[in-house]
């Protein structure tokens, strides 16, 4: 159990790419933060820092009190699950799992009480005997956990460790892991690419992008109230729509963007927040024509064009609307659904 | 795996296709190992016919079996395919180990530890003689200056230490390139995984990497004990031509030393074919394992 603490990281690989610019963030105990991003914003590489895989370049890491900086990873008392596994294939699982106790010197008593222990939680006590190679993937997934939990370390990291799994496995597990992180309440550090798999995992979200922090939150304090146009477009799906302030300034009545700052030059509207209820007290009302209409089962999707707007916009709603595709629709709108940002900067205003 | 079958309308063109390669096995594969199975239960005839050659069953096995010299050759092959094998093997690992950690001019040096392999075997033995020539030799020279007394002409054991140090050069280039690939398709989270388990440097090498190269190790082992009896005929001939005493004088090398210089041509088949006969236990035993495939 330990917090962690990054102060100003940074990563510049030889050469000059710059992978992590001045990454501030202070993990409590016991917390699950996880770190979200498309490929390349240097997530992986941020984590891999914090266990020590790759150096760091500037600024301070702390693991609890200690400044592990220039610590070998073994010495950071950290466990990680890579997204392969990296199972021992030539061990059986019990040596897999006994493998970072054996190096540390524990007792063999001690090591099989713990393996045990951590096999049944994870409910792989019958396959102790097998080779990686006679497992599933969600099993190997689990021995690679159990690998971490046997340590019992000061924190868990977790390196996109479900992207191997076929989606049905990836839910299972992704609940699986939430729950045993609750359980133990291991300070944990989890990456992924996957949007849903952060937002649902996650005590908060850190959003990163090109190797600089562009948000950090609980999921839904990021889903509602995206600090930039990157966050807005990242979380949540399908993803925010984002509309030129003068296109809708034109479309609504005068007082209807009264509220949003003059010098905001997109408005983000979250395509959940289009009704088709009677509009109430304020709302904006916009109409167009349905291009396209994708049902998929408890909700559908709607892709509106919008004379003036020359990009489709997709509307969610919680049914199937008896519509056909080419018909005109209007849609109530609340003031408060409104996002608006500047579009050069990217950053929110108001 | 599917593959598109290419089938032939006539039958000739297949053949004809084939005739090359089956028309050289025959010539200079199969024709000569039944003279030599033929001629291993024979007792050699004078030239002039006079004495016709006799059929004597398994007389040459027994006579070679029974010979003091022959028992030494293969006593000297052992050692010397021992020797040439690990040597080559523990080297060309070493190397690999080191390339496999370099980031960058990892091709340059792997290209160069390379070149040794594209040495005709006699070139290697010319060199090395070269090397540890006694009277011009820079091995010599400088293991004066340390206080040993070079001589492979007269010293049975650095005359076996040449030619294994001969032999092994080539091969380890060789070896180098099995093992570089292998260390390459070790993941390396797996190495990391093992650091973060508190493995070591030396612990993580011991404990994973060798156990997942031990496929390729032990294909790498049959190959050149293969190479170290069998096409290492030049590098004993250019240097020390079985000498001093018998101390290099392997399988091989005895069959042509028995055949061609001393013309006991029975004794030189039989040996021959019991020469045949490791080869095809090798064979089997890598055929065996490859289809296993990994232990793993």
């Amino acid at each position: 159990m330990a917090t962690i603490h990054m102060d100003n990281l940074c990563k510049v690989y030889t050469g000059g790419v710059k992978a992590v610019s001045n990454v501030n963030l202070d993990i409590a105990d016991g917390e699950m933060i996880v770190l979200v991003g498309p490929s390349g914003c240097g997530k992986s590489t941020l984590l891999r820092m914090v266990a020590g895989l790759e150096t760091i370049t500037d600024g301070t890491l702390k693991i609890g009190e200690r400044v592990v900086n220039k610590l070998e990873p073994a010495e950071r008392d950290i466990a990680m699950v890579f997204q392969n596994y990296a199972l021992y294939p030539h061990m059986t699982v019990f040596n897999n799992l006994a493998y970072g106790l054996k190096n540390r010197g524990f007792k063999k008593a001690e090591i099989d009480r713990r393996v045990r222990e951590a096999a049944t939680m994870l409910e792989i006590a019958q396959f102790l005997d097998r080779k990686p190679r006679q497992l599933s993937g969600g099993q190997r997934q689990r021995v690679a956990m159990g690998r971490a939990l046997v340590r019992e370390p000061a924190a868990f990291l977790f390196d996109e460790p479900l992207s191997n799994l076929d989606a049905k496995l990836r839910v299972q597990m992704r609940v699986e892991i939430r729950q045993l992180q609750r359980r133990l309440r291991t300070t944990s550090l989890y990456v992924t690419h996957d949007q849903l798999e952060a937002m649902t995992m996650a005590d908060r979200l850190v959003v990163l992008n090109g190797g600089v922090i562009e948000q950090v939150g609980t999921p839904m304090d990021l889903y509602s109230r995206p600090e930039t146009t990157f966050v807005a477009g990242f979380i949540g799906s399908p993803a925010m729509n984002m509309l030129p302030a003068d296109f809708m300034r034109e479309k609504v009545e005068a007082d209807g963007l009264a509220h949003v700052p003059s010098k905001a030059d997109l408005i983000g509207i979250r395509p959940e927040d289009f009704s088709t209820d009677q509009p109430g007290e304020g709302d904006l009302q916009l109409s167009g024509q349905l291009l396209l209409l994708e049902p998929a089962g408890a909700e559908s999707h709607l892709h509106m064009r919008f004379e003036g707007f020359d990009r489709n916009v997709v509307v969610r709603l919680g049914q199937v609307p008896d519509v056909a595709e080419g018909q005109e629709m209007t849609f109530s709108i609340k003031r408060s659904a409104l996002h608006p940002f500047d579009l050069e900067s990217g950053q929110r205003v108001a | 795996m599917q593959t598109k079958r290419m089938t032939f309308t006539g039958s000739w063109l297949p053949y004809a296709l084939l005739a090359p390669q089956v028309i050289i096995t025959l010539i200079f594969f199969i024709w000569p190992s039944f003279q030599a199975l033929r001629q291993s239960v024979y007792r050699q005839g004078d030239a002039f016919g006079i004495r016709p050659d006799t059929f004597v069953w398994f007389d040459n096995f027994r006579a070679i079996f029974a010979d003091p010299l022959y028992l030494n050759s293969l006593k000297v092959t052992a050692v010397f395919a021992v020797g040439t094998t690990l040597l080559s093997m523990s080297v060309a690992l070493l190397l690999a180990v080191m390339v496999n950690r370099m980031i960058h001019s990892r091709d340059s040096y792997t290209t160069f530890l390379v070149w040794p392999y594209a040495i005709a075997p006699a070139i290697a033995g010319v060199l090395w003689w070269f090397i540890f020539n006694p009277s011009i030799g820079i091995m010599p020279y400088m293991l004066d200056m340390v206080g040993y007394d070079w001589n492979h002409r007269r010293d049975s054991n650095d005359a076996m230490i040449m030619v294994i140090i001969a032999s092994a050069w080539r091969q380890i280039s060789y070896n180098f390139l099995f093992f570089l690939a292998g260390l390459q398709s070790i993941p390396h989270s797996l190495i990391e995984a093992a650091a973060i388990d508190g493995a070591g440097r030396m612990k993580r090498f011991w404990t994973i990497v060798f156990p997942l190269l031990s496929p390729i190790t032990f294909f790498l082992m049959v190959i050149n004990i293969v190479y170290a009896m069998f096409d290492t005929f030049g590098v004993i001939h250019a240097t020390t031509e079985g000498g001093p005493a018998q101390a290099t004088n392997i399988l091989v090398y005895k069959v042509y030393r028995d055949g061609f210089v001393n013309l006991n041509f029975g004794s030189s088949a039989a040996q021959s074919v019991v020469l045949m006969a490791i080869v095809i236990v090798l064979t089997v035993i890598q055929f065996r394992y490859i289809e296993r495939r990994v232990n793993y």
